[in-house]
């Protein structure tokens, strides 16, 4: 979402690349080879990893973006806890629960993986553009360099991890 | 007794010195920033995070440690010792626990300052998801162990300028940790806030509470100005 903070610069960027699969066309899935993907977020669920394998698979350049892409983020607080320690504080101990609660288990619900993984831990990752989120300015300095053949690489200015 | 100067080469350049100073005095006084992480000029040297190594006379030494001397040939910034820097700082990133995101020293961070400085984008090590304790029992500090990345100042600081043991070492390698001098934690310790041992921390692992975001994000130390920009700062002066 933080391609949209390029703001009006999005006008000059569609008259270059065309959207592929990505929330703005709502295309749930691949049907070709594409040059460039953007994965936000890391991968917490057995779900987030079969969506990584297939950017990674249709994807000439896979880039992560952000730090939940890049370190797991907020989500991956639950990895120094333990899986089973989570789920039991919240759903069989929380201070909330009335009654016996219960670890959601339905089989429609994406199995949890043992902790949060960076993309990078799942998949080979071409490049990555930090930040919580990336400025615009880092998002465009990214496209910029991509659109004209180069590594991305960011300013002193634009290159944070917060 | 007047100290005997003399001179040494780092990185083509010409650096004046006097007996007694290690290679990383001498440099910054001359305002050549040799990036480090474990050294802080108020406290004695301890050359354990190895960040300040450089080519020495051909040799891999740590500038914090090394005593200048007459004629000395060094090399600090190169591609290579820089490449050998970024991946200490990558190492220090995974084996700890460190999310920039919501740290209270980000901004302010010498680990993360370095990160920047040495154009690490993403730690590309596996994450080692330490399990770390918080130790809040001491009513003005907190002691995040999530954040400690044992470069001993706080230990020196301690001992050297408060007078007190509130620090320690316990265990070796991989399974080293930070320790205080009592059982019940921090708040058992001789500690105030106002030891040195309480403001030298590079990291976000001893942190006086209460006072944590006066600075907002984005006007801190190194939101604008790489780590180091003080040290040469001081030979753009004297060049112009």
């Amino acid at each position: 979402m933080s391609l949209l903070d390029i703001d009006e610069r999005i006008l000059e960027l569609v008259d270059l690349v065309d959207l592929d699969v990505s929330p703005f066309d709502d295309k749930k899935a691949f049907d070709r080879q594409v040059d460039v993907g953007f994965v936000e977020g890391g991968c917490s669920n057995e779900y987030n990893v079969k969506e990584l394998r297939e950017f990674r698979k249709h994807c000439r350049i896979l880039i992560s973006v952000g730090a939940c892409a890049i370190n797991g983020g907020v989500p991956a607080m639950r990895n120094t806890i333990g899986l089973r320690e989570c789920l039991e504080a919240v759903y069989l101990n929380g201070p909330s629960l009335e009654g016996a609660g219960m670890i959601p288990n339905d089989e429609d619900l994406p199995l949890l993986l043992d902790r949060v993984y960076p993309s990078h831990e799942i998949v080979k990752i071409d490049y990555f553009l930090p930040g919580c989120p990336p400025s615009g300015d880092a998002m465009w300095e990214g496209l910029k360099a991509l659109l004209t053949g180069k590594a991305p690489t960011l300013p002193y200015l634009l290159c944070k991890y917060e | 007794m007047v100290a005997a100067s003399f001179k040494f080469n780092i990185d083509g350049i010409e650096v004046e010195a006097t007996e007694g100073q290690s290679v990383i005095e001498a440099c910054d006084e001359a305002g050549i920033y040799i990036p480090r992480l474990c050294h802080h000029p108020e406290l004695p040297p301890s050359g354990n995070c190895r960040v300040c190594t450089c080519k020495i006379n051909g040799r891999h030494s740590a500038a914090c440690v090394t005593p200048a001397a007459h004629g000395m040939v060094i090399e600090n910034d190169t591609p290579q010792l820089t490449s050998d820097r970024r991946a200490v700082i990558e190492m220090l990133f995974v084996e700890g626990n460190h999310p920039c995101p919501y740290c209270v020293a980000s901004g302010d961070c010498e680990l993360q300052a370095l990160g920047y400085r040495l154009g690490m984008v993403a730690p590309t090590q596996p994450y080692q998801w330490p399990e770390r304790k918080i130790d809040a029992t001491h009513p003005d500090i907190y002691l995040d162990h999530d954040r400690c990345i044992l470069c001993s100042r706080c230990i020196r600081a301690s001992r050297m300028e408060d007078g007190k043991t509130v620090f320690g070492f316990e265990g070796r390698g991989i399974a080293m940790r930070l320790n205080v001098d009592a059982q019940g934690g921090l708040g058992e310790t001789q500690m105030a806030a106002i030891d040195k041992a309480a403001s030298v921390c590079p990291v976000a692992c001893i942190v006086i509470k209460r006072h944590n975001y006066q600075v907002p994000n984005g006007s801190r130390r190194f939101d604008k100005t790489p780590i180091g920009s003080d040290i040469e700062a001081k030979r753009t002066r004297r060049q112009s």
